[in-house]
């Protein structure tokens, strides 16, 4: 790792090159200390938002605006504060957006990535490597907003039948946002770093693999999926593994387009299924930044961030671990 | 059929020997899937710059750029000077806690990297923070700042006690997102420099510390830029993290009287939150406002994508003869 032999102890800098070292060795260090301090800090400050409710934490029951609410209107008295918070839809919303976005995602970046290393026409190809960086690039502000402005009213209007909105009144309104488009919008936002990730793994997979495969007389889409995917695995779960982390922590486009309902979707429901809104975990965070102020409430807010936080290193110890352990077999991850 | 017309119009890997693969329903449907993912890509490009340019013309003025934004947050009317300013402002304030930490950084671990295991860990250190969500972040800094021990950077509430709210906060945990962004790309830069590069210079009886101030860091110049650019694109697009650290005013409300010191410690918004608060989401509720200051911000975003480019189109240094 260490690049070029060190010079010859007991030259005239020798002093000065170990304080430089140690300077920079401990700037190093202090990211390491700086995530154990981000650790410590959330869930010490969320811990009495899951001390009160124990495992329950995680379950159903109830709804959870109102508890929420609840929680905000608890009484000044410190031991009178009111706790109780049944997280599950917000679990699962998560879930659900997060896993439905991946998994889209998924798809259209590896359809994209073969059509950028071996079916586009060399300048479609080039027009396409700069779009890709721009879908990367474009602010989640702003796909919120289009979203809102644009997408929310066309479900909202043409695409949910009178029909659907009548069916749940009782229990919810349908006004278009919902999962259908924080999805959509998840989706695209996340692909493009997936599909850069994934083309440049295919790029890197040698010549004579796919060219043993033609030789064999298998076309050009077979080579690529057979041999080249397969190749380039270990880089298709590290590109999922990262894209997952983008999606659980998109906060801002989601609390604007999924519907500020902290309500579990219900597959049962047919189509309006697609139309139900869903609040993930970081979006309740903006949704209710507003009531960090007031303690219990706050601290609830943490233990939605310490939820997040934990994800995420989970996340990023078993994308090493997925990349690791396939390196053997196939091209390095890069 | 177009399916297989279309590929057959790529000149791809193995011109030579075609036509005498088969191909299967399923492949071809498979080409038609991967085209129409490659076009669906275009087509949604095309459609979000056509529209924003469509309504960022349409609703942006001039005079908006220049004109403060009225006081309260529900009131309409008023430009977005104060949201540019401070987006300026923080990008300035992340990139330079960023740029200096994230070379320090790759330096150590490319240059030093002893003990190896804390090296290792470093490392994934470094991606942990690249793993970790903004709004979390944002949540963190809120935490910490909001101890008296810092009270001295943000405008204090009732008894006392910090807000945790202000410039300097939002800049410090912006420079975390941009962080591994510098990191990585100075890494690379440092890698491309071959060994005998830094053999001569040990030859010529420099230190490490001095060749690294004296030749590897000029040499990896490019890679920084880059690096310090992307990390900025990414501040400049944030929203997350000034939306819970920025407190809700538009316009800058210094805190204390010490000049640029009442600035970085005092609240007001970035162009992010000014889009969010005018969209329907937010309470300001003026679509025409958001598209405008949207429309700037997607200029700002690409200019810095383009630059970009520029800094890595131009010609490297070549180290080979």
């Amino acid at each position: 790792m260490t690049q070029g032999g060190a010079p010859a102890e007991g030259q005239p800098g020798d002093r000065t090159d170990q304080r430089t070292e140690l300077v920079l060795g401990a700037l190093s260090a202090a990211v390491l200390l700086l995530i154990a301090f981000m650790i410590v800090f959330v869930f010490t400050k969320a811990w009495p938002s899951f001390s009160h409710n124990g495992l329950a934490w995680f379950g159903g029951g109830g709804n959870v605006d109102e508890q929420l609410t609840n929680i905000f209107n608890s009484p000044a008295d410190p031991d009178e504060y009111v706790y109780t918070l049944h997280a599950w839809p917000l679990l699962y919303s998560t879930a659900l957006i997060t896993g439905g976005a991946v998994l889209i995602g998924t798809g259209l970046s590896l359809l994209s990535a073969m059509f950028i290393v071996e079916f586009a026409p060399p300048w479609l190809a080039k027009v396409l490597q700069p779009v890709v960086r721009l879908l990367a690039a474009v602010p989640s502000v702003i796909y919120g907003l289009i979203a809102l402005l644009v997408l929310v009213p066309f479900v909202g209007n043409d695409v949910i039948s009178g029909a659907e909105k009548e069916s749940v009144q009782y229990v919810i309104q349908l006004d278009g946002t919902g999962l259908i488009v924080g999805v959509t919008v998840l989706t695209v936002m996340i692909a493009p770093i997936m599909i850069a990730i994934v083309t440049d793994a295919l790029r890197s997979v040698p010549r004579g693999w796919t060219e043993g495969a033609a030789a064999l007389g298998v076309n050009r889409f077979r080579a690529l999926r057979t041999v080249s995917l397969r190749a380039a695995r270990p880089a298709i779960v590290a590109a999922a593994v990262l894209a997952t982390a983008r999606a659980l922590g998109e906060a801002i486009m989601l609390s604007m387009v999924s519907g500020s309902h902290a309500f579990a979707p219900n597959p049962l429901d047919g189509v309006t299924f697609f139309f139900e809104p869903a609040l993930t975990f970081a979006a309740a965070i903006v949704d209710h930044a507003d009531e960090l102020s007031v303690k219990p409430s706050g601290q609830t807010i943490y233990a939605f961030a310490a939820i997040l936080l934990i994800s995420s290193a989970f996340l990023s110890f078993a994308g090493w671990v997925a990349r690791r352990s396939m390196r053997k077999y196939t091209l390095a991850a890069r | 059929m177009s399916a297989h017309a279309g590929a057959r119009a790529a000149p791809g890997l193995w011109g030579r020997i075609r036509g005498n693969e088969s191909w299967s329903v399923g492949d071809r449907v498979g080409v038609g899937l991967a085209w129409a993912a490659g076009l669906l890509l275009c087509a949604i490009a095309a459609s979000i710059v056509l529209y924003m340019l469509f309504r960022g013309l349409q609703f942006l003025s001039f005079s908006d750029i220049f004109s403060h934004p009225l006081p309260g947050l529900g009131e309409s009317g008023g430009g977005f000077l104060d949201p540019i300013l401070g987006t300026v402002v923080v990008a300035v304030l992340g990139t330079l806690i960023a740029g200096p930490l994230g070379v320090s950084i790759a330096v150590w671990l490319t240059e030093y990297a002893r003990p190896a295991w804390l090296a290792r860990a470093v490392e994934s250190g470094v991606e942990i923070v690249a793993g970790t969500p903004s709004i979390v972040l944002a949540i963190f800094g809120l935490i910490v700042f909001q101890e008296s021990f810092f009270s001295f950077l943000s405008p204090t509430g009732e008894g006392a006690t910090p807000l945790g709210r202000s410039f300097f906060i939002a800049g410090a945990m912006m420079s975390l997102i941009a962080l591994p962004l510098v990191v990585g790309a100075t890494r690379e830069a440092l890698h491309s420099i071959p060994r005998h590069v830094r053999e001569a210079s040990y030859a010529l009886g420099k230190d490490r510390a001095s060749t690294i101030r004296r030749v590897l860091l000029p040499a990896s110049r490019r890679g920084i830029g880059t690096g310090v650019t992307l990390g900025m694109g990414r501040i400049i697009g944030d929203t997350a993290i000034v939306f819970i650290l920025l407190g809700a005013t538009l316009r800058f409300e210094p805190n204390g009287s010490l000049p640029g010191w009442d600035l970085l410690t005092g609240n007001g918004s970035t162009l992010t939150t000014y889009v969010f608060n005018n969209s329907p989401a937010g309470e300001g509720g003026q679509p025409e406002k958001a598209y405008a200051a949207a429309f700037v911000l997607l200029a700002i975003v690409l200019a810095l994508n383009f630059a970009v480019d520029l800094i890595t189109r131009g010609k490297g240094k070549s180290w080979t003869r």
